[in-house]
Formats: structure tokens, sequence, C-alpha cells
């Protein structure tokens, strides 16, 4: 089960679930966070279900490559982080 | 659809600024801050509230994008709604990407809650439940003079000024920088523009009365003349008096470079400007603020001065950051450096409200 867990940042607009999903990429991953609060997608992606351009993922410590299909792999036990980019926004 | 309902709320309005929503309450001559929500986050735009008091805030929040919020009790209470978003992006589709990047303008059309959002890169969004859902004009946006649009100030193209003909069911005017100026007769079905007259100097000589490509800074309607429209352009002010089928240019006092215009809601000749000294110097003319006021159709201008800074002033007053009541008499306008001044003659004598607000993005009476 990967881990994910949200900026605190976010916290004051909406719910930020931590949970563990047996999600194979990281679009499987988001989705189980989204499934839990849908109000939180719109927060990570964008209209066209891209990773924000501010927002960035840690994956096991390095951050994700695809922010367009969202295919970076997971592995069982891998640690998701949902963060704020500190340029830009 | 119906015509539109003329608000008459003289004493309540709206700033909407970087950090924040303000509420201000009129009591005699003296406006007071009152209730402030979302206090640290941009608030790009405010639709005050109707007769109910359904009202909507728009945020931008940089890194977690562009939020719309509804009150059901005039601004006590909130909660979020969806906000416009754009449709899947066409592998093909060239020009700027399909995503929301801010919404700049929030207006009631005809017809029970019908609404109008203008968005940056340029789409016009309209709802049919209050905000609740939103749906992007695709006739405008899927129209081939569209990818010749430009940002003006921002990096893509954005609907800025929206103005719904309050007769006329299903007539809207918006205008786009840098995109011109657009009508429609049947409620978004089709479009035409409308710049014939309007000229850029920014452009190749053979492009400079091009209609697609002015940006018109801010368009305002007069609410009892509505084939009377005043346009702040990048390069000067023009007035049209044929519901923009033409547009006919004003030179005012000291510059006619700026992005603020009112128009009055009675007296069809009467316009308020808050003139910049020019596009590549932002600043008052001289370090001192002014509005001009014109009561002639623009012939000739009163420079009004009683109240404002008259030295070392370098507040800039933004497109939406001038405002008149319905009853001509009260204005308010508010700077980019967060300073907001009233008016309760017409713009004859101003006093200050608030000196040190967070940057000034719009004020709205209601």
């Amino acid at each position: 089960m990967a881990r994910i867990e949200f900026t605190p940042q976010l916290r004051r607009f909406t719910e930020t679930p931590s949970l563990d999903a047996p999600a194979a990429t990281l679009r499987d991953a988001l989705e189980a966070a989204f499934e839990r609060n849908p109000r939180l997608r719109s927060y990570v992606l964008d209209d066209q279900g891209h990773l924000r351009a501010n927002v960035v993922v840690y994956i096991d410590g390095r951050a994700s490559r695809d922010r367009r299909s969202l295919s970076d792999a997971l592995r069982p036990a891998s640690s998701v982080y949902v963060l704020q980019a500190l340029s830009g926004g | 659809m119906s015509a539109i309902a003329p608000s008459s709320v003289t004493d309540r309005a709206w700033v909407a600024t970087r950090k924040g929503l303000f509420e201000l309450r009129r009591e005699g001559s003296r406006w007071r801050l009152g209730r402030t929500a979302f206090l640290g986050e941009p608030v790009t735009t405010v639709l005050p509230p109707d007769a109910q008091g359904r009202m909507l805030a728009a945020l931008n929040l940089g890194h977690f994008g562009v939020k719309l919020h509804a009150s059901d009790d005039a601004g006590a209470t909130w909660s979020e709604v969806a906000a416009p978003a754009y449709p899947p992006q066409p592998e093909d589709a060239t020009g700027p990407a399909w995503k929301l990047v801010l919404v700049w303008a929030l207006e009631r059309g005809h017809g029970d809650g019908v609404l109008w959002s203008g968005t940056l890169p340029g789409g016009l969004f309209r709802s049919a439940d209050h905000g609740r859902s939103w749906q992007l004009v695709e006739s405008l946006w899927r129209r081939a003079e569209r990818l010749e649009w430009f940002g003006g100030g921002y990096d893509v193209p954005g609907v800025h000024s929206i103005c719904p003909h309050p007769q006329r069911a299903g007539e809207v005017l918006i205008a786009v920088s840098c995109g011109g100026v657009w009508a429609t007769p049947d409620d978004g079905v089709t479009w035409a523009l409308r710049g014939e007259g309007l000229r850029a100097a920014y452009m190749p000589p053979e492009l400079a009365g091009n209609p697609n490509i002015q940006d018109p800074h801010a368009v305002v309607r007069c609410p009892v003349a509505p084939e009377v429209l005043w346009c702040q352009h990048h390069n000067g002010i023009w007035r049209s008096g044929d519901d923009a089928a033409s547009w006919q240019p004003v030179e005012a006092p000291l510059s006619s470079f700026g992005f603020a215009v009112a128009a009055h809601p009675r007296e069809r000749d009467t316009a308020w400007f808050v003139p910049a000294q020019a596009d590549e110097r932002r600043v008052p003319v001289g370090a001192a603020l002014v509005v001009n006021r014109t009561r002639d159709g623009g012939r000739s201008f009163d420079t009004l001065r009683e109240g404002l800074p008259q030295q070392d002033c370098y507040d800039l007053v933004y497109r939406h950051g001038l405002a008149v009541a319905p009853d001509g008499e009260q204005l308010l306008m508010g700077s980019t450096t967060g300073h907001l001044w009233a008016s309760a003659d017409g713009g004859e004598a101003w006093h200050t409200v608030a000196p040190h607000l967070p940057p000034i993005h719009a004020v709205k009476f209601g």
C-alpha cells in the first residue's frame, strides 16, 4: 500500500485525507484520494487533468516526472507527498 | 428571458483585493469597513448579492488554482462551488492552453439564475443555475479569430467586461484584452465583432484598425441609454452612440490613457475616467491623482481633484477599480496600492475610506 500525504497548506481550503492505497501509479494514488474528497481534485490537477504548474509531487524522495498523465510507478510501500512548489504560485 | 432589474443599492459595496474581500457599509456620507472574507487570499472579482442574497466571489489561489465561492446570505457565510473549467483540449489545438488562469468578470444575464463569467485565457462562461455550474461558450471559443487574440497585462487574453443589454433579452456585449469588442444578439449562440473606429497604435499601421486585436481596457454601458457605450482603450477613450456599431474618439485632459471608466446610471452623456500618464509610465500625471468627468458626451471634461492626493501620489486605478452607485452620486475608487476613496457628489469631492487596504482589484456597489 502506498502512503499519500498532502501539504498542510491545503487544509485551510479543503479536507486533505492521508491514506494508504493499493496504487500502481501516481494517477491511481491521487484518484484514491479524490474519491475520499472530490473537491481536492481541482486543487491538485488543472482543467486538463495535469498536475498544477505550482504543485510538486515527491515519490520516495524524488520529484515525479510525468506531470500530464501522472504515470510514475509506485512501489507497494511508496511514500507520496503532494506539496506546493516554492517557485511561482 | 427578461429585462435585467437594475440594482438600487447605494449604501453597500464590495472591495475585492489581493488579500481578501471587504464589505463596505455607508451611513450618511461615511463608509466603513464591514465583514471580511477570504482574508489573505487573492479575490479577483465579486458578484454582489441579488435580492435573495445570492452572491459569488472568485479567488486565485496561485499554487492551487482558481476557485469560486457562493453565499446565500449576502456574504455572512460562504461555500465553495465549481469554478468554470475548460473542456478537454484536443491534441491539435493551437493557442493558449485550455486551462483556467483567472476569473476576471462576473455579471448577471437575462433570465433567472443566468450568469456570465469572463476569464483568462479568453473563455466566456455561462451559468443557468446561479453559478452552481458553468459551460464554456463554445460558439465564441471556437471562432478562428480567437487564435489571433493576445495578452494585455497577462500572458494570455482575457474577457474583463460583460455588458448585458438591460432591455433586449439575450443581447450581451463583451470586451477582451486583447481581442476587441464582441456582441451576441441571441444569448451567446452567435457573435460579431463591434470595433469599427477603434485604433491600436501598438500594431503595424496596416493592422491598427483591425477590430480583433484591439485592447479595450474596459467597456461600460449606460443603463438608461443602452446604445451608449464608453471604452477606455489602451490608446485612448472612445464612445459609441449606436450600440458599438461604430466608435468615436474622445480626448480627455492631462491624458487619455488609463484603465477605469464608469457610466452614469441615468445621464447618457456623463462618464468618469481616471487618467494615468501613459502606457510606459502608469502613474498619475505629475504625481497628482485626478478623475476626469464628462457631462456632454466627451466634448468637454471637468478634472476633479478635491480630496485626492495632489503630490507624491503613484496610485493606479485598475479597470475594475472605479464604480458608480445607481443614484449617480456615490462613487468609489480603489487603487493598486490599496487606497480607497469615496465621493458623495458625483466626483466633485472625494474622501479617504481606507488608506491601507491590500491592492484593490475591483469595487462594486450592490
